[in-house]
Formats: structure tokens, C-alpha cells, sequence
């Protein structure tokens, strides 16, 4: 029984039905926005983001300019919508830190040297939040900055694990995250097999980190995977007109 | 010399996908990149294998100035010596005055915007591009400077090597099926003027979308010929 | 929005090769190994006011962690626990690139960071903070203060905090008829409700190296790290990864093992000043 006594596993199977590695219905779509460089709609089960992308551009203000490179400007936000009790607009606390960790989480990937002295933006909306929101907004926003053209050394796929009711299971939504014993974001550069955002909120020994890393990698292969999929389908579903 | 190539010539990539292993030399810097003896893609396109080069042709993207590129640029501001022009870049170019008038200008007698004003197409070559300073244009040379007439179209600027074809091809085929003059610049604008009549002008445009949507699909430059043959003749027009 | 920062400490080159170069060996110009954390001084209740406090060196960082004890309305998700609320400033005192104004995010992360470790690991016995169920209970407010920038501010600050929660004594409080409650800062009772000692453990990269409690310079030359809180009975209560670098697995597998280790003395050396 997690806390709050909200029976999270039985038997086998989760709370809504799914087996402890399976993932959420994920789906993805790029290009969905006419003005940004790039664009992608990511949905982990009723998560839903939204990442934009401008750039290589001149940023309105000099001031974050550097000389070797370009700045990456990062924002997430969650829609006042998003969240079961309206989510006041005025960026957080969290999302001051979780625009930070992802920022950090693309910076290893993007080829930001070869523009010097501008500003490549990713801008995240959380429109709707069932847990997972910063996973799925760094899925997200790899998907948009290749979508933009921008090079990048690989994609960043990014999945997180949960401990409920003492078990390890994949890609935790609201409910596992609240009631849970931990809450373990992961995101990855997938060939590269770099990892470039790690977090764990909760309580886990030794063996479990190390389990849940796995969990982790066997749900970023899948999702990354996707994301190269969505990137040529893009071009492949261009039928020739007869 | 020992390498592997891991992916076929013409063939989708993804950002990380691993291309070729061992001593190749790359042809795309820019959208591909080495670690060790391993060469990854950087971006989304199409593997270009020639030999022993292996390069990524990027299939979106942003126009990335070089010197001596033709590009056509909508003017956004006007200063006292000097325009600033859009040419859909990273950042605005520059076009001074002495340049534009082949002589220092007159401050008393004219301002700028008597020859160039806000809004104005102009056609130029890229003559500098400082790292990180502003990007310079230059208009001299026969038929450079301000555009008066013609249509502009818009395409990714990834795609102007498609609309210009092997060797010229398609822009060749383009011209002479649909009979007007095209200008393609480096910076993904088309300038069309001159065409016999407003049905030639929208084949022409049309044509040029579909290369730019179908731009990774091999055997483009039939299909782009066989279309043009169709619209003339579904607008009345008499093939020939 | 989060912006790439600009460098703000460049370390001569002459100097980082020979940094890099030493560590090969297992060294670092101060002569400390790659696992060995730099000298620790803990004065303990250094601020009268505050309701429990310490002052923490940690080679040349210091931080200055301030616990006040309020009595407040407990949050309507949990009517029978106190509260914990952490908060960190960097003060403009400690470093010439720290500008004043409201924490940024580098202040933000730091406070959630040592938060969540103390939180998750249930550190603190909340549901002994209550003085009237349902209606009032203890606030415990933590604010960290950092005045001086030697690099590891995070692990720092945690010590302190530790230190901080360990020496704080609870208030006498008395509820009247009525519902009044009355506070006397004079009589102190006993210290809080401490299940478990958590401190952080940062280990960072250079170069290919992996090393615990970075100075200013060796933060200067490393892109990434990992900040891990870690319990006195074993456990990971916590990991935050950040900068703009990356790890690998074996990286991250060793960092797990040297935080644990660590934090263990870590926790033993802050009991050891504390009771001294």
C-alpha cells in the first residue's frame, strides 16, 4: 500500500493495468507549429508538451551573448490548465530549476559552437501535466531542435523510473509519482550512450539506483527509437503526386 | 585503407546515427561530426556518399551565410550610412550607402531612404562575414540592386540546391518550360519576373514548392517536368 | 528562462594542465586525493536570534545556515505534520559574479536539492511538529546563507543545515484555553524531531577524473557533476546531475559508491564537532 492508501500494484499489473517496464501510450509529432525553427508535440499517456524552438538567432538582449558559442535559452513552463488545481502563471521555483536541468540536459548535444554570439531557444509548455512532464519536454525538445536543423551530436531521449509499493516500474504518471517512494528522471544521448540528466527524488539503495538505471536505458531505447521515426516520417509520408 | 560505411548513399539519417567507421574524410562539417575514427550525423537528412567523402545533406535548416553568395534581402531599417537588411540569417546584414552608390553620399542633399527604404527587395552578393559581426552585402555588379518587379517565393534555404539541380538542371528546365526568369539566391529566396503571362508565373511558382516538398525523393526532375506539362495543358495552355 | 551562464572563472591554461596532469596520478595541487574532502569547522548557535544555527567552513567556502521555528497552520494535504520550508541566498559578499536580487536558479536548485534529500529521507519527524491537530503546528524554516564561494556550495551548505536541524531546540509552547498558543524563546525543551542525519555528497569531472568536493577552480574546469544526498543508514536520498557536460554509466556507478562512503564520514565528522 503506498502512502495515502492508494493500492498502486496488484499482483503484476499497475493501477492503470500496464505491466511494471511498459511504458505509457507515447506518441509524438514534429513540425506541428508554423513560425518556430522547429517544433514537436510529445504525449506520455495524458501528459501532453509542447516544445518550440527559434534559432540560431539574435537575442533581443546582447547582454547573454558569448563569443565562442551560442547561448542556449531555455524556459519551461506549465499552462495554468495543465494541472488538476489551476497553477498560478508566474514561473515557480520548479520550473526555474527544471529550466535549468533541462537546459543541462540538451547543452551536451547541441553543436552550439559553430554559431558564436547568438541565442538558440527551446521554449517548453507543460499543457497537460500527469507526471513525467520534464521527461517528456526533453523528448520534446530534441525532436525540435532536429526539427529545426540545429546539429546535434545525437538526440536526447528521456523516460523516468519510479519505486511504488516497493517495486521498480517505468515511466511513473501523477498518481505512482505522489504516492510513491521515488521518482528517478533519466535522459540520455542514446548511441552515444551519454547521460546527461539525472535526478532522484525519493529513497533508493545502492542496488535499487542501479536497477532503476537499467529500467531507464531499456525505456530510453524505446523512445528514442520513436523520435528517429517521427523525424523521417516526416519525409517519408510526402507522397509523390501521381 | 579500411573503413565501413554503415549507411547507404541517399539514405534517411538522424541526428547520432552512426555513418561510417575508419578514414573517410568529411564533405558536410557542418552536419557531420567525428569522434575517434567513428563519423556520426548531426542533423536530419540525406547520407551523400561520393567515394571515400561521406556528408549529411541537411533536409531542414537555417541559412548560413558565405562569401560571394547571391542573396535577395528585404530591407528592415534605415540608418544614416547604412541599411539593414533581412536575408533570413542568422543575424542582419549590412549594406552601406557608398556601396549602393558607388560614391560617398551627400549627407545635405539626400537621405537613404530615397533609394532604399523599409520594405524595398534587393538583390546582392554576400562580401563579408565577420564571426559574429555583422554580415556585409554588396550591389555591385550588373543586375545587383534594388528589385522592382517579379514575384518573391520562399523556400527553406536547405532546399535551394534541389531547385537548382545537378549542374544547373532544374533551374534550366524550370526556365525553359515555364518561360520566365528565375533567380534563385543562396538565402532560400526566388525571384520570378518576366513570364509570358500569370498562368506561366503560378506554374513556375508552383513548381517550386513541389520541389522544395519532394526535395529527398529521387527522380525529381522528371516528375517536376511531367507536372509542368500537366498544369499547361490543364489550363490550355499549348505544350511546346 | 534558463541562459547558458558566461564562464566565471577562467583557469589558465598552464594551470589546468597541470591540474589534469596530477590527477592522472590520483592528486590535486592542494595535495588532497581524489576522494578526500577538505578540512570542516562547524560553529554551532553562532546567531542568537536564530533558533538553532551553524557556521560552516568548508576549506575556504562559508556558509552561514540560520533554523527559525514558527508556529503556523499546518498545509490541508497534511493537517497532522509541520513544515519544512529551505531556502538559500547567495549573497552578493561571496563572489564577484554574485549580483544581488531574489536566488537564481543556481540558488533555487542548491535549496530544492538539500530539500528534497532532508524530505524524501524523511529526516525530520514531521508529525511531532504538531501543537494542535489540524490546526497548528511547528514551521521550520531553513535558510542558508552563503558568504563566501570556495567552491561546493551545496555540500557545504547541507553540513550546515545539518548542523543547524542537530542544535536547534524547540521553543516552550503552551496552548491556552481558547486555542491561544504561546511561545516562550526563553525556556528552550528539547532539540527537533531528527529520524536521520542526510548530507550531500558533490562529485565532479575533470578532464576523465572523478573528484569529491571541488574548489572553485576545480568547478571552474569541470563541465558536470552530481550532487547526492545520501543517509546515515546507507541510503540515496537524492541525486541532482547538473552543468552542461555529460557522464557515463560507469562514471555515474562510481559516483553512487564514492557519495555513500563519504557521506557517511561526512555525517560521523559533523557528529564528532557537534559534540565537542
Amino acid at each position: 500500500m503506498g502512502k495515502g492508501g492508494v493500492k498502486l500494484i496488484e499482483g503484476n499489473l499497475r493501477h492503470d493495468g500496464r505491466k511494471f517496464d511498459e511504458l505509457r501510450s507515447i506518441s509524438m509529432t514534429v513540425g506541428v507549429l508554423k513560425n518556430s525553427n522547429g517544433s514537436a508535440i510529445v504525449e506520455y499517456g495524458k501528459t501532453k508538451v509542447l516544445a518550440a524552438v527559434y534559432g540560431p538567432r539574435e537575442p533581443p538582449s546582447k547582454y547573454v551573448l558569448l563569443p565562442n558559442r551560442a547561448v542556449i535559452r531555455c524556459r519551461y513552463h506549465m499552462a495554468p490548465f495543465s494541472t488538476h488545481e489551476r497553477k498560478n502563471p508566474a514561473p515557480s521555483r520548479r520550473e526555474i530549476e527544471l529550466s535549468k536541468v533541462i537546459r543541462e540536459a540538451l547543452e551536451p548535444v547541441v553543436m552550439s559552437e559553430l554559431y558564436p554570439r547568438t541565442s538558440i531557444d527551446i521554449f517548453i509548455e507543460v499543457i497537460n501535466a500527469d507526471g513525467g512532464t520534464r521527461t517528456a519536454s526533453i523528448t520534446a525538445a530534441s525532436l525540435a531542435l532536429a526539427d529545426a536543423g540545429i546539429p546535434m551530436r545525437d538526440l536526447v531521449a528521456s523516460v523516468a523510473v519510479g519505486k511504488v509499493d516497493g517495486v521498480l516500474v517505468l515511466d511513473i504518471d501523477e498518481v505512482e509519482d505522489m504516492y510513491g517512494e521515488a521518482d528517478m528522471p533519466v535522459a540520455m544521448a542514446p548511441t552515444l550512450r551519454w547521460i546527461t540528466m539525472l535526478q532522484l527524488n525519493g529513497v533508493l539503495t545502492r542496488d535499487e539506483f542501479i536497477q532503476a538505471l537499467n529500467l531507464a536505458k531499456k525505456g530510453i531505447e524505446i523512445i528514442y527509437n520513436m523520435q528517429k521515426e517521427v523525424l523521417k516520417k516526416k519525409y517519408l509520408s510526402i507522397k509523390v503526386e501521381e | 585503407m579500411s573503413s565501413s560505411l554503415y549507411v547507404q548513399n541517399r539514405e534517411l539519417v538522424t541526428p547520432g546515427q552512426l555513418l561510417c567507421e575508419g578514414k573517410v574524410s568529411v564533405s558536410t562539417p557542418t552536419t557531420v561530426y567525428c569522434i575517434d575514427t567513428k563519423c556520426y550525423s548531426a542533423v536530419v537528412g540525406l547520407a551523400d556518399i561520393e567515394g571515400d567523402k561521406i556528408g549529411v545533406i541537411p533536409l531542414e535548416g537555417f541559412y548560413y551565410p558565405k562569401v560571394g553568395d547571391v542573396v535577395i534581402g528585404i530591407v528592415t531599417s534605415v540608418g544614416l550610412t547604412s541599411w539593414e537588411v533581412d536575408i533570413r540569417a542568422l543575424h542582419p546584414a549590412v549594406l552601406y550607402a557608398s556601396d549602393f552608390l558607388n560614391r560617398p553620399l551627400n549627407p545635405g542633399r539626400e537621405t537613404l531612404s530615397d533609394y532604399l527604404d523599409i520594405g524595398d527587395v534587393v538583390l546582392a552578393k554576400v562580401e563579408n562575414v565577420g564571426r559574429g559581426r555583422a554580415i556585409t552585402l554588396s550591389v555591385k555588379g550588373k543586375g545587383f540592386g534594388k528589385v522592382c518587379k517579379g514575384s518573391l517565393v520562399e523556400i527553406s534555404s536547405a532546399k535551394v540546391p534541389r531547385v537548382i539541380g545537378k549542374k544547373g538542371s532544374m533551374l534550366q528546365l524550370l526556365t525553359s518550360e515555364c518561360k520566365c526568369e528565375i533567380i534563385v539566391a543562396q538565402n532560400g529566396r526566388i525571384l520570378i519576373d518576366n513570364c509570358p503571362n500569370k498562368d506561366f508565373e503560378e506554374i513556375a511558382i508552383l513548381a517550386i514548392k513541389k520541389i522544395e516538398r519532394e526535395a529527398h525523393i529521387s527522380g525529381l526532375t522528371d516528375r517536376v517536368k511531367e507536372f509542368i506539362i500537366k498544369e499547361k495543358v490543364r489550363r490550355g495552355l499549348f505544350v511546346g | 528562462m534558463s541562459v547558458t551562464p558566461s564562464s566565471e572563472y577562467v583557469v589558465p591554461k598552464l594551470k589546468s594542465e597541470v591540474m589534469i596532469s596530477m590527477l592522472s596520478k590520483g592528486l590535486r595541487i592542494s595535495g588532497r586525493r581524489v576522494d578526500e574532502f577538505r578540512p570542516i569547522s562547524i560553529v554551532k548557535d553562532y546567531i542568537p536570534n536564530a533558533d538553532g544555527s551553524a557556521f560552516v567552513k568548508l576549506g575556504g567556502t562559508q556558509v552561514l545556515v540560520g533554523v527559525k521555528l514558527e508556529v503556523g497552520s499546518p498545509f490541508p494535504d497534511t493537517p497532522n505534520e509541520g513544515n519544512l520550508m529551505i531556502n538559500a541566498e547567495f549573497v552578493p559578499t561571496a563572489s564577484p559574479v554574485f549580483e544581488p536580487g531574489p536566488p537564481d536558479e543556481n540558488a533555487i536548485e542548491l535549496a530544492r536539492v538539500i530539500d528534497r534529500g532532508i524530505r524524501e529521507a524523511k529526516a525530520i519527524n514531521l508529525s511531532k511538529l504538531v501543537i494542535i491537530p489540524g490546526r497548528k503546528v511547528w514551521n521550520i524554516w531553513v535558510d542558508i546563507y552563503v558568504l563566501d564561494h570556495d567552491g561546493n556550495l551545496i555540500d557545504a551548505s547541507s553540513i550546515g543545515t545539518l548542523a543547524a536541524l542537530m542544535t536547534a531546540k524547540l521553543p516552550k509552547v503552551e496552548v491556552r484555553e481558547g486555542g491561544e498558543v504561546i511561545i516562550d524563546k526563553n525556556v528552550r525543551t528539547e532539540p527537533l524531531p531528527l529520524n536521520k542525519a542526510v548530507v550531500t555528497v558533490t562529485v565532479c569531472k575533470v578532464g576523465n577524473y572523478l573528484i569529491v568536493d571541488p574548489d572553485l577552480e576545480e568547478s571552474a574546469l569541470s563541465d558536470v557533476k552530481v550532487t547526492v544526498a545520501v543517509s546515515e543508514d546507507g541510503l540515496i536520498t537524492g541525486i541532482q546531475k547538473s552543468g552542461q557536460g555529460y557522464l557515463s554509466e560507469d562514471d555515474v556507478l562510481v559516483i553512487m559508491n564514492m557519495a555513500l562512503t563519504k557521506g557517511k564520514e561526512i555525517i560521523n565528522t559533523v557528529k564528532n564537532l557537534l559534540t565537542s
